[in-house]
């Protein structure tokens, strides 16, 4: 069923991009879109994506959900490869539409073939196409975030820094507490804001004490949640997406300003 | 215990706004957290001693009937008594019976946190008999009138002026100059005191960390001692445990506590492991004259077989809470009954109920730290999702949220509908954002905006721009 090009044999790569990317930062997905295209990849961006589902997933609205997750796999499933700038995401179409769709015969094996296809993007670009060095360049201190679903869904922690180390001028710097969640948590941060501020506020603290110039992750949403609490406080560190920086798109103006 | 789940809000609210609190909290932060990662790294099998403990714990948990009978039958051979008990009354009448028929007036405990939820001491004051307890973590919190914060660490939400105080005002008897800066001092006086208690006791009930269905014992696990004295010295010793505690053998007993302490403290093993099996024998020096084991169920039968029934291979290790950012930065008490963190939050509402708890399963960034760490594979956030999907099946989550996502839902199925909303939406934020490219407050997002700027979107949505820049390269 993979979709291939007639005059090609350029590996066939289905973006999705997101819908915090689409609305919020579509920098990122042009980011994606050339990273892609510079590893050796033909591109296709199916223009009737809106949302993977997850904040009805995680709503406990499983019937929503599973109408999302229909059309999603309707529209992608004929690609070779499905690739996502975000470890949530991807996660969430890697991992938890199998899980949705476990009991129901008619689509299990779909939502299993599609699953197996998902990538998240610096994964894709180091696991899969054995990507070592991209071609960019900036003169910059970065830390990079490890977000929860990336990092514990898909094992996404060495592939972006590997990736990031192959960018001329930069040095990247640890966080302390790396694998603390920043407090996002989609509905989370605006249901239990308090409780999603404490935790901000202890990530602001860990990623000021490492005194980066350039916060990065590969989560749109942390991103906006950390951008949102060191704007707030001032901070004139700056945030972007990981897939920015490696893309050398770090032209335009960073998440929530300078 | 008076249940407080359901302004867990508020009860969040404060803890937050508690510096001493946020103070001892970061403990649980630094030190639970390196100590477990320290004991982890030490050991090269652990991994596979968590897959080795999750297996058997599913294996009794799939034949949990045979291996309560045999458990039974092993304590009435070695002299001891099992009572069943479907709920708390019903636990805490076959203790109260027991106490009763001894006549019983001082009953000293072992860390438990099943007697905490059968609300025991409370019913045992009541009815006139004085509970003491021993661990000197509770015996703090039972100075000071409180609940546990944590399942391992009942004080842990206090620091050592706290406790100091605490002890000045109880322990009148002592000179009122007494120094009392070091930890050692302190334990040293509740040893102290302790001492008459544990001899004086006329009943010792401790909790189980395991039951063991081949030979009948019950195991605890401490790090004070205090466990062995309140089941040697009474004349009656009472354990208190649910059914899951059950394990087949002593090897199963023996493979899942090398996960235990390593997950709870960073330590290899528990200073005391103590194994007892039924009454005093005519050849022991000491031991009870009287051994029961209080059996309770409370619920959790009906947790097997259903999307919950993982969640009875839970060890009560405390590494989900460690490791939570939520219960970092709230503690315990916010969580308004006996179980917090996300074990808490999976437990509580089969216990209390969704309506009350339902908070709970809900206040979780879904960050799988929990599960992650969890020596028994609990997959914690699946279950809390769980029980999100159980709220929004009747209707148990708020309107406004539900009639929110539900409209989302709709234009997310409609996609050239959704392209044409979000495009005049994101164009009316992104001039909002201005050149500062952030939005400091918006009607509707006022939980997000307290606390932090909105990036304002850059401009035109990707899609929008990619579908212009195919035409245009036409
Ligand atoms: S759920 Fe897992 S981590 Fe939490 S207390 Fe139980 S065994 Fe320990």
């Amino acid at each position: 069923m993979s979709k291939r090009n007639n005059d090609s044999d350029s590996t066939e790569v289905a973006l999705f991009v997101t819908c915090l990317v689409d609305l919020f930062r579509p920098t990122v997905g042009f980011a994606a879109l050339k990273l892609l295209e510079d590893a050796g990849c033909s591109v296709h961006v199916p223009v009737e994506q809106t949302c993977c589902g997850q904040p009805a997933w995680n709503a406990g609205d499983r019937k929503d959900t599973r109408e999302i997750a229909e059309q999603v796999i309707k529209i992608f499933e004929e690609f070779e490869y499905i690739v996502a700038p975000s470890g949530s995401c991807a996660g969430m179409l890697k991992v938890h539409y199998p899980e949705l769709f476990h009991n129901i015969p008619e689509w299990r094996e779909r939502a299993e073939n599609f699953a197996s296809k998902v990538h998240e993007l610096t994964s894709f670009l180091t696991d899969v196409l054995g990507v070592k060095k991209v071609d960019a360049k900036l003169n910059s201190k970065v830390a990079y975030h490890d977000s929860c679903a990336g990092l514990r869904e898909l094992n996404i922690s060495r592939q972006p820094r590997e990736l990031l180390e192959s960018v001329e001028g930069i040095t990247q710097q640890e966080l302390n507490d790396s694998e603390t969640c920043c407090g996002f948590g989609g509905m989370f941060a605006v249901k239990y804001s308090d409780i999603s501020n404490s935790i901000v506020s202890e990530k602001a603290e860990n990623i000021k004490n490492a005194e980066p110039d350039l916060l990065l992750a590969g989560d749109l949403g942390c991103l906006m949640n950390m951008a949102g609490k060191l704007k707030r406080q001032g901070s004139k560190i700056e945030v972007r997406h990981v897939a920015e920086v490696l893309a050398g798109m770090c032209d335009g103006k960073p998440i929530a300003g300078e | 215990m008076k249940i407080s789940s359901p302004e867990f809000k508020n009860n969040a609210c404060n803890a937050l706004d508690d510096n001493q609190l946020q103070g001892a909290l970061r403990h649980v932060r630094k030190n639970f957290v390196k100590k477990r990662a320290d004991a982890r790294r030490d050991l090269p099998e652990f991994d596979a001693l968590r897959d080795s403990a999750r297996a058997i714990k599913d294996h009794t948990l799939a034949h949990l009937d045979l291996y309560l009978e045999h458990y039974e039958k092993k304590v009435i051979e070695s002299g001891g008594k099992v009572h069943w008990a479907t709920n708390a009354a019903e636990a805490r009448g076959i203790i109260m019976d027991i106490c009763r028929k001894s006549n019983a007036r001082t009953v000293t405990k072992g860390k438990s946190m099943i007697t905490e939820e059968i609300s025991l001491n409370e019913f045992l004051e009541a009815n006139e008999i004085q509970p003491v307890e021993t661990d000197l973590g509770e015996y703090i919190i039972q100075l000071r009138g409180e609940n546990p914060s944590h399942i391992i660490a009942p004080a842990v939400h206090l620091n050592m002026d706290q406790i100091r105080d605490e002890f000045r005002k109880a322990h009148t008897h002592l000179p009122a100059e007494r120094s009392m800066d070091e930890p050692e001092t302190l334990l040293r006086e509740a040893r102290q005191i302790l001492r008459d208690k544990f001899l004086s006791a006329d009943v010792g009930i401790t909790g189980a960390n395991f039951l063991v269905a081949e030979t009948g014992s019950s195991l605890i696990v401490t790090n004070e001692g205090n466990g062995d004295l309140t089941q040697i010295i009474p004349r009656i010793h009472v354990v208190v445990a649910s059914i899951e505690k059950i394990v087949p053998t002593l090897e199963d007993m023996a493979q899942i506590t090398r996960v235990l302490a390593r997950s709870a403290t960073g330590q290899e093993t528990t200073v005391y492991s103590t194994l007892s099996t039924g009454p005093k024998r005519k050849t022991d020096e000491d031991g009870p004259e009287e051994y029961h084991v209080v059996l309770l169920d409370n619920g959790r039968s009906s947790m097997l077989g259903t999307e919950f029934s993982e969640m009875l291979r839970c060890i009560r290790c405390g590494a989900c809470m460690n490791h939570c950012p939520v219960y970092q930065a709230i503690g315990g008490h916010a969580y308004g009954w006996v179980y917090p963190g996300p074990m808490g939050s999976v437990l509580t509402p089969t216990l209390i109920g969704i309506d009350k708890a339902g908070h709970l399963p809900n206040a979780s960034t879904f960050c799988g730290r929990c599960e992650a760490v969890c020596p028994m594979h609990i997959p914690l956030p699946k279950m809390m999702r769980f029980w999100r999907e159980r709220e929004f099946e009747q209707h148990l989550s708020a309107p406004s949220h539900r009639r929110n996502l539900t409209l989302w839902a709709w234009f997310a199925k409609h996609p050239s509908l959704y392209r044409f909303v979000t495009s005049i939406g994101m164009r009316i934020l992104a001039i909002w954002g201005g050149s500062a490219k952030r939005i400091n407050w918006l009607p509707m997002a006022g939980g997000w905006t307290k606390f932090r700027v909105l990036p304002a979107p850059e401009g035109p949505t990707f899609i929008r721009q990619y579908q212009r820049a195919k035409r245009n390269a036409r």
